[in-house]
């Protein structure tokens, strides 16, 4: 059996699921449920400075989008960070780390810009042996019009003064969660490494309005007939959070800094996928608040089944094996020519193919034959697109198949090379350098 | 001394063989209508394919995804309106359209999991919210001062008249029967459409005003197709199939044997179902909807052993696998290459019946001249229905015993004169083509009554 147990910048855990910090992790009682349940560690819900507790809205917290059947895609959330009691938290994290040695115990923080206040906090945290800390520079509603979460997270600047501090005030390993509300992810990445961090987590909640209430004209979740800007999170914002995570893991200025994955991972082949391109293990939120804690078991028994399969022994077998092949646009290969192939046994006919091709694309798939319903690639028309392949309801029905060298695209006429050749070579890039 | 005989078990025609209560239990509704949890959830399944083979599927052409569209949206009156624009009888439609072979055969789910999406419940509960909010979504055009006669009150009639009254002409149905509606209120088995739904949905038909039915007024009779053409600028005939086929064997006429839609209208028109009294063996001959109709609902009236004797095999069977299926799940049993000999009785009154076994070849059917006996003290005829008026002389062709049309819209050879539904030669017997026929003849009335080469 693959050796699935992890150590994150030095901190150890069964396995690489980890619940990011949320309600999830807000107090002792749902985390030792969670540790019940396998999860290899938590991030507990993020501790504010000492004093009265931050209050949260006394309606509606969530929003939500849905796929067919209800499937929830995503959820928007306004909450803010914990609102119970600073000692508390603290006392029932050394119970909890005390009970469960073996589970990484992580302790979000957000405190105001001010050294003083993380210089209060950390000795505070360190007590309870909490494994290491996570900076929340992400929360994009409530506590950035305060001048924390992502109020410091979109500055780069702030990221690395704090950083530095807690560096300074603590001997934890510092774990940054950055925002994605931003517009290159390597500038707070690389601010976050130079302050010191340990490593980087992300990506945090989006900023969003899952929808409008269109009697009453109130954005959801609707707060007496209002609405705020929440937090976006669950498997729509996956492809989203993938792209920021292998941005910074190939990113020479911040290469060799630990990722924890975070955004939409729901199930064992998310997680996988954030590893394979640089994430050192993954944190999960929705879909714990979809489905319960369970879900840790199928992660777990899948990632497990899937190494076993492919011969990977451990997570450093699999963890950036696919950030090499992420490139820039220029370099792909424009010699690989690829047509759609519709398996006939397998198409139910529903034409999706056809109108999605023929109203929106290159007009290349058929939709009667001889006066049949018949749907079937025209390769003089197809460029290879895949839409048909995501349009269409049968997984494997459609595949893009690639031509070999030799043969004629019949779209181009032109003969496929066996060569690798890319936009910086072609002749119609106007700052093509010419071979000598 | 032992308990009071069991009426269940009683030999002979008699009522009250289960109580009121089982009865109106029996004759729930069939299919319990979707709630609007279960209408997304199978709304969410529908694909929205292209040139929907659903869609081909249907007589009427409805435009399935779209209103399935509508449904998962949330709008459901929407969804309404997509099914009335092609079907004006939507709402019955969804009831007894044989859907598993028209729109849910063709749902590519069902090529692709055998489970095709819920078509005809999905209409059903766009069109019943419809209809409980009493929303009309059609007006009648301005006035063309032009009035076209319609004989027969039946879907092909309602729909002719409904379309025909949208484009702002005035219609008289004449209709032989004191209530409209046809087979939807005479001929379909009464756990197919509760609580009145025929004659609500009359109304909701013809709430657009317009439409002048008169009851009790039947063609040959009480009028006649010259007065009508004399009266009205077109002339739709919508009469359906007033006859039945006759059963040539001996014992025909005994107390007991009687024809299986005079049993299926009785049903439909008592007041109160467990008045209805049935045989304790019973024996229904015939191999389609309305054998299947008669069969199960004797049986929910209590009666002990209801057989369907068919003559040929199963494959052969008019009644669809859905029908067949029913008619098992409900204890009736279905024999198949069973063919009458010979009605048995007793004072007047038949007590068994003589089945030959048959056999096909060369494809012809012929008894093997193997028989056998089954107790019966009620049999059922249901070997078909047949077109029994008289309209050569008003210069109708006919072909196959029924009205001759020419082209797709309905005109008979007669001019001015037009006709649809069951009628006509060439159908399905099915009220969804009824509907499509007289809504189809409709637009060549109006395109004729406008002055438009038709």
């Amino acid at each position: 059996m693959p050796d699935i147990t992890n150590t994150f910048c030095g901190i150890k855990s069964p396995n690489p699921f980890w619940l990011a910090s949320a309600p999830p992790t807000d107090k002792k009682y749902n985390v030792v449920r969670a540790f019940e349940a396998g999860w290899g560690g938590v991030v507990w819900k993020t501790l504010g400075e000492d004093g009265p507790p931050i209050v949260n809205v006394n309606g509606p917290r969530y929003g939500a989008i849905y796929g067919a059947d209800r499937r929830l895609l995503g959820l928007n959330n306004i909450e803010l960070i914990t609102d119970r009691d600073l000692h508390l938290n603290l006392r029932e994290i050394k119970e909890v780390k005390r009970d469960w040695p073996d589970r990484a115990m992580i302790v979000s923080i957000m405190v105001p810009c001010e050294e003083e206040a993380w210089e209060a906090i950390l000795p505070l945290v360190e007590e309870t042996e909490a494994d290491g800390i996570e900076l929340n520079f992400g929360c994009p509603h409530g506590m950035s019009e305060r001048g924390m979460g992502s109020a410091v997270g979109q500055v780069p600047e702030y990221i690395e003064m704090v950083t530095r501090w807690c560096k300074a005030h603590t001997r934890m390993p510092v774990i940054v969660k950055l925002t994605p509300n931003i517009t290159d992810i390597r500038y707070p990445a690389r601010a976050a490494k130079v302050g010191g961090a340990d490593a980087v987590s992300l990506i945090n909640t989006v900023s969003s309005i899952t929808s409008v209430d269109l009697d009453t004209f109130s954005p959801e979740p609707s707060i007496d007939g209002k609405g705020s800007h929440g937090g976006f999170c669950g498997p729509a914002v996956k492809p989203i959070a993938l792209n920021m995570v292998a941005e910074i893991a190939r990113d020479a200025e911040t290469a060799g800094l630990p990722i924890s994955g975070i955004g939409g991972i729901t199930t064992w082949r998310d997680a996988a996928e954030f590893m394979a391109l640089g994430a050192g293990n993954v944190q999960v939120c929705t879909a714990a608040m979809t489905y319960g804690f369970k879900i840790v078991q199928e992660m777990i028994a899948g990632l497990e089944g899937w190494m076993a399969a492919k011969g990977h022994a451990s997570l450093d077998d699999i963890v950036g094996r696919a950030t090499p092949n992420v490139t820039d646009w220029q370099y792909l290969n424009l010699n690989y020519v690829t047509k759609a192939r519709i398996d006939q046994d397998a198409c139910i006919k529903c034409g999706r193919c056809h109108i999605a091709c023929e109203d929106t694309s290159h007009q290349a798939i058929t939709n009667m034959v001889d006066g049949k319903r018949h749907f079937e690639v025209i390769d003089a028309e197809c460029v290879g697109c895949n839409l048909c392949v995501n349009v269409c309801p049968v997984e494997g029905c459609i595949e893009m198949v690639q031509l070999p060298a030799g043969d004629v695209d019949e779209r181009t006429g032109k003969t496929v090379q066996d060569d690798y050749a890319n936009w910086t070579e072609h002749p119609n890039n106007p700052s093509v350098v010419a071979a000598e | 001394m032992g308990a009071a005989p069991d009426i269940r078990y009683s030999d002979g025609i008699a009522s009250g063989r289960l109580s009121a209560e089982e009865v109106a239990e029996n004759f729930g509704d069939i299919h319990p209508p979707l709630d609007q949890h279960e209408a997304l959830v199978a709304a969410d399944r529908c694909y929205f394919c292209y040139d929907a083979p659903c869609v081909t599927a249907c007589p009427t052409e409805i435009d399935i995804p779209m209103f399935i569209r509508q449904i998962a949206t949330g709008n459901t009156l929407g969804a309404a309106q997509t099914i009335f624009d092609q079907n004006i009888l939507g709402g019955m439609c969804a009831r007894v359209c044989p859907t598993e072979t028209l729109c849910e055969q063709a749902c590519v789910r069902e090529e692709a999991e055998g489970k095709p999406v819920l078509i005809g419940q999905l209409q059903r509960f766009a069109t019943d919210q419809a209809m409980r909010e009493e929303r009309q979504f059609y007006s009648r055009a301005e006035a063309s001062g032009k009035s076209v006669g319609i004989i027969g009150a039946g879907p092909a009639g309602l729909a002719c008249a409904h379309r025909l009254a949208m484009h702002g002409h005035d219609v008289v149905i004449y209709e032989a029967k004191p209530k409209p509606g046809g087979l939807n209120e005479y001929g379909i088995a009464a756990y197919k459409t509760i609580d009145d739904f025929a004659q609500h949905e009359v109304d909701y038909v013809t709430a657009i005003g317009g439409i002048d039915i008169r009851y009790d007024t039947a063609l040959g009779k009480d009028v006649s197709l010259d007065d009508l053409r004399a009266k009205h600028d077109a002339v739709f005939i919508g009469i359906g199939l007033g006859g039945v086929n006759a059963l040539s064997v001996e014992g025909n006429d005994l107390d007991g044997v009687e024809d299986a839609v005079d049993f299926i209208a009785r049903l439909r028109q008592a007041d109160n179902k467990s008045d209805i009294a049935v045989g304790r063996d019973i024996v229904v001959i015939g191999g389609g909807m309305t054998a299947v109709d008669c069969a199960v609902q004797a049986k929910l009236l209590g009666a002990e052993n209801v057989t369907i004797a068919y003559r040929r095999g199963q494959e052969h069977m008019n009644a669809s696998q859905y029908e067949q299926e029913l008619a098992a799940t409900t204890g009736v049993r279905v024999r198949h290459n069973l063919q009458p000999k010979a009605l048995l009785g007793q004072n007047d009154a038949v007590t068994a019946i003589e089945l030959e076994y048959t056999q096909v070849a060369d494809g012809k059917l012929s008894g093997t001249g193997q028989t056998i006996t089954l107790e019966a003290d009620q049999v059922f005829r249901a070997i078909g229905q047949s077109f029994e008026a008289d309209l050569s002389d008003a210069g109708i062709d006919m072909t196959a015993g029924r009205i001759a049309t020419i082209g797709a819209h309905g005109q008979t050879s007669a001019e001015g004169i037009w006709a649809g539904g069951d009628c006509v030669a060439g159908g399905d017997d099915l009220t969804v083509t009824a509907v499509a026929q007289g809504r189809d003849a409709a637009e060549n009335i109006h395109a004729a009554l406008s002055g438009v080469e038709v």
